[in-house]
């Protein structure tokens, strides 16, 4: 079976060195043919990458140990679900599953898009070829998944830190954004190569970069659920740099899904527009590349490897290019029209992007420099969470106020009048909550206090969008007269709008929770003996004693508690840690007992088990931590809102380019 | 053997583009310059149009003033009256001709 899956990567490759060059001369020489016959090579990549992928599944699920990559990542009491996951947890099967999701990806935008871009077609075929060229080589020649050994008795096991269900959907999802990104980056390319930079390729690439965009933050989110659960100090996001990898494209494509607004009603941003979308495929490149190669430490990257020069040379290869194509095509890309106001609703969206690029940029910085401070200095330093919260906090707050105004704000000009009226309800809520909130006690957390007014800000201006535009539609009155027809037609006839604003209430439920474990959480240490107890907040913790037992492939050790609120009995839960046989590694299992009514989570760590009985507590309680989960299922909804195909712009664009039969051979 | 049949389904899935006649002539597909009018026509009248649904709604739900809507709103019905004006200039030809066919 080694040999099919070599012998399938090595026609993966094949195939995708065909697709580049005949794709290249088709887009050349104007060989319709051709294209049509590179296009099938990527298919084709896409068969022999899924054949290599279900080769390597068959060996995981057979514990075939005669592969280095199987034995090295799993044993044979691992579960089936992460033997199976080991797939994409070392790092041969991760660039795997980057070439079996961009040949995915790749053939399933060329099918869709083929009569829409036809001209720009051949490029895109070139272009995305190129990329899946890169890992195909790599699968090839450096870090192939399929290299055999003889068989030991047992494989060394999976790293205690990955099993853990969140980390079954984690990767998959990080990586459907990061390759996901690979395409809007083509069609932009292919359209400066073709010199077709009309709205076409924007309608293209703002589709799939929405698509890659919600896959990753998704994707980020339940890396935060799996740092929460699995890694265990009781927070959910530290900075770290994998983690700030991920966030780093996903910001500059939520400026690129701002700012080709702009584009589309104001023929404005052309060339910002493509240079985002080349920033947020190199990012994304990196982002791969700080995983894998493990050259930053990280509680994410389970990697050492020697792929790094080749990612750092395929990320300059990728700047180079992106950096030629815009230079020598900026006289297509230049914009007549100015703005006209610096309060409209494109000077806000300008604005957004200023901030979410600064905010990028800056953990950009903060990624690097141990790297650039370690090669010029030889001195290793690293850059602390402080660094991170300060810029998170000034340029995350005029971001949330933006979310705030932007959307009151018309576009072109608005005036200083109608705008004050249109925040005053906005503005008298979020006051009405801080003083509330102030009264209650929440002004030991000021940072607290200031995020909880402006998302009460935020939050009002969303539902009166959603009210004001709602009542505007009823009293046009093709709606039919109701209130739901109106509220489903306007939502319906705007869903990237009204899908945005979906988003934005997300945005603003993760600031809540993140506010409340950042700013208001308390925690308490202790030692306990059976029968003792400790009070955090309302919580009182009994320790009852500990117990242990054998799991499918560690030794569990639970500390048995009871919780009390007040003098009630509220459940029992369970701390403790696992030992794992085969990996010979222990890990933190901590209890986590959530309340949903009030959002919040009681959250303990055994940190240590003593001889005497006893045992080392850490107990903390997260207020509205699980709002930070809740955001990531609406913000789920208004992706998918927003991102549901628009039959009226379809048939506005068949309608536009239909005279293309009117197309002069040259 | 997996591997040979695997390699030879390929080789003919990709060759079999290459071994159908070809429709038309091939070459490299350029918008004749009437074309290219016409889909920038297109373009700014569709912008335009949109323009001024958003304005007419932004102004009911209050976002624009009455004094911002009459200034605002001339400037785009002219803007898309002329893009319709370059449409049907480039559209004539076509209309005459059918014209004379028919007449």
């Amino acid at each position: 079976m080694p040999e099919l899956g070599r012998a399938a990567l090595v026609a993966a490759l094949g195939l995708i060195v065909y697709a580049v060059v005949a794709g290249a001369y088709a887009a050349w020489r104007g060989r319709r043919r051709l294209l049509d016959s590179a296009t099938n090579a990527l298919f084709a990549a896409f068969a022999a990458a899924g054949v290599a992928s279900l080769v390597l599944l068959a060996a995981l699920a057979r514990n075939d140990f005669s592969l280095d990559y199987v034995a090295r990542l799993t044993s044979r009491e691992l579960p089936t679900g992460y033997t199976l996951a080991a797939f994409w947890s070392g790092q041969e099967g991760s660039l795997l599953l980057w070439l079996l999701v961009l040949t995915g990806a790749a053939s399933v935008a060329l099918a869709l898009n083929r009569r829409l871009v036809r001209e720009v077609l051949p490029w895109t075929v070139a272009i995305v070829g190129g990329v899946a060229l890169f890992f195909a080589f790599l699968l090839v020649f450096i870090a192939s998944p399929f290299d055999t050994q003889v068989a030991p008795a047992d494989g060394a096991g999976m790293n205690p830190s990955l099993q853990n269900p969140y980390m079954i959907a984690h990767p998959p999802m990080l990586y459907l954004g990061y390759v996901g990104l690979t395409i809007p980056f083509a069609f932009a390319m292919a359209a400066l190569a073709s010199r077709r930079v009309d709205e076409r390729w924007i309608v293209v690439t703002r589709r799939w970069t929405l698509a890659a965009w919600t896959f990753l933050g998704f994707g980020i989110l339940l890396g935060a659920k799996w740092a929460y659960e699995e890694v265990g100090w009781g927070g959910w996001y530290a900075w770290d740099p994998v983690e700030n990898a991920a966030l780093m494209p996903w910001l500059v494509a939520t400026a690129f899904l701002h700012s080709v607004m702009v584009q589309e009603k104001k023929d404005m941003l052309r060339v910002w527009n493509v240079v985002l979308v080349a920033g947020a495929f190199a990012l994304s490149l990196f982002g791969t590349f700080l995983t894998r190669s493990g050259v930053i430490s990280s509680i994410h990257s389970f990697t050492q490897s020697s792929i790094g020069p080749f990612f750092l040379g395929f990320i300059a290869v990728v700047a180079a290019f992106s950096i030629v194509m815009i230079v020598t095509r900026l006289p297509q890309l230049r914009s007549k029209t100015r703005m006209e106001s610096l309060l409209s609703r494109e000077a806000a969206f300008l604005y957004n992007n200023l901030f979410l690029v600064a905010l990028a940029l800056t953990i950009l910085w903060g990624v690097i420099y141990p790297l650039v401070s370690e090669a010029v200095r030889g001195v290793a330093v690293s850059v602390g969470a402080p660094y991170y919260d300060f810029f998170a906090v000034v340029f995350g707050l005029p971001l949330v106020l933006l979310m705030g105004i932007g959307p009151v704000v018309a576009w072109r000009r608005a005036s200083l009048h109608s705008l004050v009226r249109q925040l005053a309800w906005p503005a008298g809520v979020a006051l009405a909550v801080g003083g509330l909130l102030l009264a209650g006690g929440a002004g030991s957390s000021p940072a607290g206090l200031i995020g909880y007014t402006l998302g009460a800000f935020v939050l009002t201006t969303i539902v009166l969008e959603f009210v004001r535009g709602t009542r505007a539609r009823k009293s046009i009155g093709t709606a039919g007269g109701g209130w739901w027809s109106a509220f489903s037609g306007l939502v319906a006839r705007n869903r990237r709008r009204y899908g945005g604003y979906v988003v934005h209430a997300a945005i603003v439920l993760l600031l809540v929770g993140a506010v409340g474990i950042g700013g208001f959480s308390s925690s308490r240490e202790a030692r306990l003996a059976p029968g003792e107890s400790t009070q955090v907040g309302d919580y009182r913790v009994v320790y009852t004693g500990s117990s242990q037992e054998r799991g499918a492939n560690a030794q569990e050790v639970r500390a048995n508690l009871d919780v009390y609120r007040g003098e009630e009995l509220v459940g029992t839960m369970q701390a403790g840690k696992n030992r794992y046989f085969a990996e010979e590694q222990t890990s933190n299992e901590v209890g986590i007992r959530t309340d949903w009514l009030r959002g919040e989570d009681l959250f303990v760590i055994a940190d240590r088990f003593y001889g005497d009985g006893s045992v080392q507590l850490d107990v903390i309680v997260n207020p509205l931590v699980n709002l930070i989960w809740l955001a990531g299922l609406v913000f789920v909804l208004g992706s998918v809102v927003a991102m549901w195909p628009d039959a009226r712009e379809q048939r506005r664009l068949a309608q536009r380019f239909a005279g293309e039969g009117a197309l002069a051979r040259a | 053997m997996l591997a040979a049949l695997l390699t030879v389904l390929c080789v003919v899935f990709v060759a079999r583009p290459l071994l159908r006649p070809a429709r038309s002539a091939e070459g490299r597909e350029e918008l004749d310059p009437g074309e290219q009018l016409r889909v920038r026509a297109l373009e700014r009248r569709d912008r335009a149009l949109a323009a001024l649904k958003e304005l007419e709604f932004d102004h009911r739900t209050g976002k624009v003033s009455d004094e911002d809507y009459r200034a605002l709103v001339g400037p785009l019905r002219q803007e898309a009256a002329q893009a319709l004006r370059e449409l049907e200039h480039e559209d004539r030809p076509e209309r005459e001709v059918k014209a004379d066919v028919h007449g």
